[in-house]
């Protein structure tokens, strides 16, 4: 079985991926993509540390967090797909409807 | 029956009370006559109060805590509303009542057809309820807001008719002049709380003798500053120059509040604290020298005048100076005594000249008068009887009460000044003979003489009308009768030193402090005394003749001195011997170009307002650059939350 650390550099790898990835595209649609990698790459942690202590607490837990990541998808998309249809555009440069 | 002292100015309150609220819907009719009800009651129940005390044994008339509900108590500072009923109290409640009813009655005739009529009557009836505080409370502090209100009543009477610019700024100046005496009083009552820790006068009183040293600094302090209150509200010199100018009242408050009741309240007050003025011998004599150069200085003013209401002002100023020359020279009962002579001849005096105005459309000028005694004979004799009382002609009052008080200077015992009372006297003396002087050149120039009226005038000239003329009738018997009182010759008439005594601890006191009075007593033969009084007969006698020869033999002879060697003199007093411009360039000036600026242009407009516009600056432009980080990008605020997360993470990590 390979080391614990493995698992978990690159768990800890694909969620700064994910958060780059919010941080710095510009393409609404994208950074929703990122936000389900950086999720995804928590289930990464949890599945690996729920292996190693021999615990399925982890193991749960990824369940709830797929749940309410399908749960974001749909409120998600379907936010993304009016701000398109409403600005003509899903690049969020555009929108900063919340300024001063 | 003395328990009810408190009723005494319960009355006029309610007066106040249903002439304020409803005085709008009120006829005339019924005003007037409130009014007057409410004091006549406050005056029976203290006359019944005085026939009761008069009855008791002479050591047993101090009745402290008559009524006593604790005010305020902090600690061991206690005040309590308390009413104090004794010798002085009563002369002073029976002075104030009786005198105030008289002027009410009279004043609904005088006032009849103005258009502030119920207001007069409210503010009138709200004085003598504050004036009947101060003179009947137990203890410093009620005695103060007596003290405070009667300020405030003479102003708002003396901008009675607020209209009229003069009228505004005589009330504007009196209620400041007053205010520097007040604080002097204040601080007089400051220094009694410290040292002796209580506020009621007998306490006080009990207290003086073992707290402080005979003449010491501590007591000469106090007394002069109470002295300082005095010379405030009772017109003395340097603070005298606001009641000339309060004659732009209403003729009866005039004769009410600045003749015959609230300027008489300082020499009530020294009277009050004799035990205290007795203890610092400096004081005394301060007070003395104080009544006396106001007594002559006054005078000299009022031989000059035309405007009749201003000769009757310094006439007043003059007789408190004398009221003070007396209280200086020890003679508080004969302080009071004059006090009490002079409410009835000043206040016949000033309605007199109210009457006489009344007749002449509000004419206040002595040169366009004269002669005027055919066409108002009730108003002339009873000015006459007033004059002839306050130039101190036997057997009127004025003349028992000055005399006493020339004669006591003359024999003061001095500690500290061995031949002061000669020099009062002499002082007061002359002083008594431009008094005779200046009031007979005013009956001359009104009431004799070729009539100056002009022609319209003329024609409406009428006597006042009976419910004007009986209180001038009123008080004219008074003032010729009540002077008998007091009749120094003759033991057994002497009555009102002898009613005042229990009051007057002062002398005892000192000769227990200095074991026995220490300067050698003066006593004079009986013989000697009627010598006095002689002289000062005939004093007032030659102040006759002059303003006779004057003013009916040669009626053109004043003007012809005014302008020959005396006329920078005449001049001089004339305009008061400007001590209005010297104050004005001395205090008011000064005053009025620092508030402009400094007070106004920098303290308020740079350092008041800089501060409160600064703060609000300050915050505005702290909004104006954090509110960039609202950008309304939400990548920026995923920055912020990753920075912060990286923060704590790394606080966390590094530091544990």
């Amino acid at each position: 079985m390979l080391p614990m650390s493995y698992y978990l550099v690159l768990g800890a790898v694909i969620f700064g991926v994910g958060v780059l990835g919010v941080l710095i595209r510009r393409n609404a649609l994208v950074i929703f993509m990122s936000i389900e990698l950086m999720l995804n790459a928590v289930n990464l942690t949890f599945i690996t540390l729920s292996r190693y202590l021999e615990s399925l607490h982890g193991q749960v837990y990824v369940f709830f967090v797929m749940t309410v990541a399908a749960a974001e998808v749909a409120v998600g998309l379907a936010i993304i797909m009016l701000i398109y249809r409403n600005w003509g555009t899903a690049n969020i440069d555009d929108i900063n409807l919340m300024k001063w | 029956m003395h328990e009810y002292v408190w009723l005494i100015p319960l009355f006029p309150v309610l007066g106040v009370l249903i002439n304020g609220l409803l005085g709008h819907i009120l006829p005339k009719k019924v005003i007037g006559p409130i009014a007057c009800i409410a004091v006549g009651l406050s005056a029976i129940l203290s006359t019944m109060i005085f026939f009761e005390v008069k009855a008791l044994p002479p050591e047993s008339r101090i009745l402290n805590d008559v009524v006593s509900y604790t005010w305020m108590a902090a600690g061991n500072f206690s005040v309590d509303i308390g009413f104090l009923v004794d010798p002085l109290s009563l002369v002073m409640l029976l002075v104030v009542c009786w005198v105030s009813l008289l002027i009410h009655i009279y004043s609904i005739g005088y006032m009849h057809g103005d258009p502030g009529y119920a207001r007069y009557f409210t503010e009138l009836n709200l004085f003598v309820f504050f004036m009947l505080i101060l003179v009947s409370s137990n203890n410093f502090l009620m005695m103060f807001v007596g003290w405070e209100g009667v300020g405030l009543c003479s102003y708002l009477l003396i901008g009675f008719w607020y209209e009229k610019k003069s009228a505004t700024d005589a009330g504007n100046k009196a209620f400041i002049v007053n205010r520097i005496g007040d604080f002097g009083f204040l601080l007089g009552i400051f220094g009694i709380f410290f040292f002796t820790g209580t506020l009621n006068f007998q306490e006080v009183f009990a207290k003086a003798p073992s707290t402080f040293a005979y003449g010491g600094l501590e007591i000469t302090l106090i007394t002069l500053a109470l002295f300082l209150g005095a010379t405030g509200k009772s017109a003395q010199v340097p603070l005298y120059t606001w009641l000339p100018d309060a004659m732009e009242g209403p003729t009866p408050v005039s004769a009410l509040i600045h003749a015959a009741t609230m300027v008489t309240a300082g020499v009530y007050m020294v009277a009050r604290m004799n035990v205290l003025f007795m203890m610092a011998p400096i004081s005394l004599m301060i007070v003395g020298i104080i009544g006396a150069i106001t007594a002559i200085y006054a005078a000299t003013i009022g031989m000059t005048q035309f405007d009749i209401k201003r000769v009757l002002a310094y006439s007043t100023v003059s007789q408190l100076g004398y009221m003070f020359l007396a209280c200086g020279v020890g003679a508080f009962s004969i302080g009071i005594f004059h006090l009490m002579t002079h409410a009835f001849f000043k206040a016949l005096l000033f309605m007199g000249a109210g009457s006489v105005m009344h007749a002449l459309a509000g004419e206040l000028d002595m040169r366009k008068m004269g002669d005027l005694r055919k066409h108002m004979p009730h108003t002339y004799r009873t000015f006459l009887i007033g004059t002839l009382a306050i130039a101190g002609i036997p057997p009127l009052a004025g003349f028992f009460s000055k005399d006493e008080i020339l004669y006591k200077a003359f024999s003061a015992e001095s500690t500290v000044w061995e031949t002061g009372g000669v020099i009062l006297w002499a002082i007061g003396l002359t002083a008594a003979l431009i008094t005779a002087f200046y009031m007979f050149r005013a009956v001359f120039m009104t009431f004799y003489g070729k009539s100056r009226v002009d022609h319209h005038v003329a024609e409406h000239l009428h006597e006042s009308p009976p419910v004007m003329t009986t209180p001038l009738w009123i008080l004219a018997i008074l003032s010729i009768i009540g002077g008998w009182v007091g009749i120094p010759w003759i033991e057994s008439l002497n009555l009102f030193p002898q009613w005042l005594e229990p009051v007057m601890k002062g002398k005892a006191v000192v000769s227990q402090l200095t074991g026995g009075i220490p300067a050698h007593a003066v006593h004079h033969s009986l013989s000697f005394e009627l010598m006095m009084a002689l002289v000062s007969v005939i004093v007032a006698a030659i102040g006759i003749f002059i303003a006779y020869k004057l003013y009916i033999k040669n009626p053109e002879l004043p003007e012809r001195l005014t302008y020959g060697r005396f006329f920078p003199v005449y001049h001089l007093v004339l305009d008061k011997y400007r001590i209005d411009e010297l104050y004005d360039r001395l205090f008011v000036k000064p005053t009025l170009w620092l508030s402009d600026k400094l007070l106004w242009k920098v303290v308020d407009d740079k350092i008041i307002d800089g501060t409160v516009n600064g703060v609000a600056d300050l915050a505005k432009g702290w909004g104006n650059w954090t509110q960039r980080l609202q950008t309304g990008y939400v990548q920026n605020y995923a920055l912020m939350i990753v920075i912060g997360v990286v923060l704590i993470f790394s606080f966390v990590i590094f530091l544990n």
